[in-house]
């Protein structure tokens, strides 16, 4: 059993480039037309405290950026650096046309550490709509910033922002006639990145249980797909499913119980319901087709698919009871790898146009169908557990990257560019 | 499973040819006693035994269909092109002959698309070769399917080179 555990105990260790060979980039491109401008002024740093190992600002810019709601003002632009409320002269921000400005400071812990406040205020109100003072150790920092972002969007949207989530992704990495396949476990900004799994046979498929604390996956550790789940924390783990011919695509329901797979065991592939406690399988289609990458509505009644019944690849649905699968995607010939998002209304999948991958968004109420990206090798759409954005990973020039989108096609962003081949990228729930 | 490798078995050979020729003095015929010079054991001299009793030759000669063990496949298709049929129809009717021979056949496919859908089409690519070696006389048991979808490409680039090279069946043969 290949298996490393690699923990990261400083947050400054995460500065140096060297525990994954992973480069992490966050270029800021591209406009946000549409999105609530909002100011984040640089916190303060009070005499007698040493600069904090990041920048909480910053942080907290980029991941209100990512969501493509937010249109953080770029800090060149700020008028003045205000660290609270007192300090700042609302009449000024309203010139600017910014709805929100956020200011904080930091000064010295007496216990060690430091001591950040916060305020995130209305512009137009002049007043305060929330604020708060936290005490936090330096390895911590980064941590902190992403709670300060919590707080913020939860303020404005009224749903948790899910800045302090993870993602998991697969990087593997060529050496002469060797492959090394890793999964991944880092932070929903591709920062504090630890190995869980390291082995030289392909993994894919990485998904994370409803709780948090398990990821189902597929290895061809024994040379050939087999489903493994394992928990997170500790490293453990066991094969679920080992049949003949494929194992894979793991989908967990709801409440986490079952996963939803695809087997070949009988000949061509379907999709099956695994029980995982009793270990009782349940097959869920019956067709001489190709029959994958399944996934479960948010009220665990339905699975919806890939399929390729009609001819080519085409997103169907099918209620967990079984019955007649409805096809839900019409545009293009090419439509696959669905990813639902939290609220259920939106529909992320792989889209062929012009012979181009891209990520499309399929509005599962309106039936209409928006291409997010440009492609050409878009793939594995993952919706952040806020709903608003989508990580998927491609490839620019020869390079593979993981990027994130805006639901709302306004923000797109390269989260990272990574030197060896990086994919699968998923987004923890919440 | 043990996996035949015919080019580590002419190595032996080769090996065992250049070590008996150093181990004795150039006057003295190089044999098969010679090459106890590896380690002592004569180990090198049985391993080119073997490799006479697998017929490597005849599985690598560059003269015959059989050297072919590659299928390639169109994008997202699983149809056998037609020059494709007189390799496979040799390597049906070879395994008919040979049953102490076994074929793993792999299916892969290029990294376009989602990587699910590719391991399944990977699966039909594999399953396709085989149905024609069942045809030309190769019995089931001989035969095992195994997809690595998009996940083992031959050539890592993101060009048509490239995946026209990666979307292909292999025959690994195995005792």
């Amino acid at each position: 059993m290949n298996l490393t555990w690699t923990f990261v105990l400083s947050a400054l260790i995460l500065l140096l480039p060297t525990r994954t060979s992973a480069q992490v980039t966050i270029p800021i491109t591209g406009g946000a037309i549409g999105a609530l401008p909002i100011a984040i002024a640089p916190f303060r740093v009070e005499s007698g405290a040493a600069a904090p190992p990041e920048d909480i600002a910053a942080i907290i810019q980029d991941d209100l950026y990512r969501t493509g709601l937010l249109a953080p003002l770029p800090r060149k632009d700020l008028i003045a650096h205000p660290a609270s409320l007192s300090e700042v002269r609302f009449q000024d921000w309203r010139a600017l046309g910014v709805d929100n400005l956020v200011v904080g400071s930091v000064s010295p812990d007496p216990d060690g550490g430091y001591q950040v406040s916060f305020e995130l205020l209305d512009v137009y109100k002049s007043s305060r709509l929330a604020g708060k003072r936290y005490r936090v150790q330096p390895n911590a920092v980064r941590t902190l910033a992403h709670t300060i972002s919590n707080v913020i969007f939860e303020t404005l949207f009224g749903r948790p922002g899910g800045f302090n989530t993870q993602i998991a992704y697969v990087e593997t990495e060529r050496s002469g006639d060797k492959t090394v396949h890793r999964l991944v476990v880092a932070d929903a900004d591709a920062h504090n990145a630890q190995i869980i799994l390291s082995s030289d046979a392909p993994i894919m498929s990485p998904a994370w249980s409803p709780d948090r604390q398990y990821i189902a996956y597929v290895s061809f550790e024994g040379g050939r797909s087999e489903v493994y789940v394992q928990e997170v924390a500790s490293g453990e783990r066991r094969a679920v499913a080992s049949f003949n011919g494929i194992n894979s695509a793991p989908a967990w329901s709801p409440e986490g119980t079952q996963l939803a797979l695809t087997l070949s065991k009988d000949g061509d592939p379907n999709i099956y319901i695994l029980n995982l406690a009793s270990g009782n399988l349940r097959q869920l289609t019956h067709s001489p087709s190709i029959d994958t990458e399944p996934v479960w509505t948010p009220d665990g009644r339905q699975i919806i698919f890939t399929s390729d019944r009609g001819g080519g690849p085409q997103v169907y649905r099918l209620a967990i009871t079984g019955g007649e699968a409805e096809r839900l995607t019409f545009e293009g010939s090419y439509n696959a790898r669905p990813a639902i998002s939290p609220d259920g209304r939106l529909l992320a999948m792989v889209h062929r146009e012009n012979g181009k991958f891209k990520i499309a968004v399929l509005d599962l109420q309106t039936r209409l169908m928006r291409v997010l990206t440009d492609g050409p090798l878009d793939e594995s759409p993952s919706f952040a557990p806020n709903g608003a954005t989508l990580l998927y990973s491609g490839v620019l020039g020869a390079k593979a990257v993981l990027a994130t989108v805006s639901v709302y096609g306004r923000a797109h962003e390269q989260l990272g560019i990574f030197r060896p081949d990086v994919k699968e990228p998923t987004w923890s729930p919440l | 499973m043990r996996r035949l490798n015919f080019q580590t078995a002419g190595l032996f050979l080769v090996l065992a040819i250049i070590l008996s020729g150093c181990g004795t003095t150039g006057t003295e015929q190089s044999g098969h006693n010679g090459a106890a010079g590896i380690d002592g054991s004569g180990a090198a001299a049985s391993g080119a035994q073997r490799a006479q009793l697998f017929q490597g030759t005849e599985l690598d000669n560059p003269a015959s269909p059989l050297s072919n063990r590659v299928i390639r496949f169109d994008f997202d298709s699983n149809v056998i092109k037609p020059e494709y049929l007189p390799i496979l129809q040799a390597h049906g009717e070879y395994l008919a002959t040979h049953p102490e021979y076994k074929v793993s056949l792999e299916g892969h496919t290029d990294e376009r698309g989602s990587r699910e859908y590719n391991l399944a089409l990977g699966e039909r690519r594999a399953k396709a070769v085989q149905r024609i070696l069942l045809l030309n006389g190769a019995a089931a048991e001989q035969l095992g399917t195994v997809s690595y979808g998009e996940e083992k490409p031959v050539d890592p680039g993101h060009n048509e080179a490239a995946w026209a090279k990666n979307r292909r069946a292999v025959l690994v043969y195995y005792q």
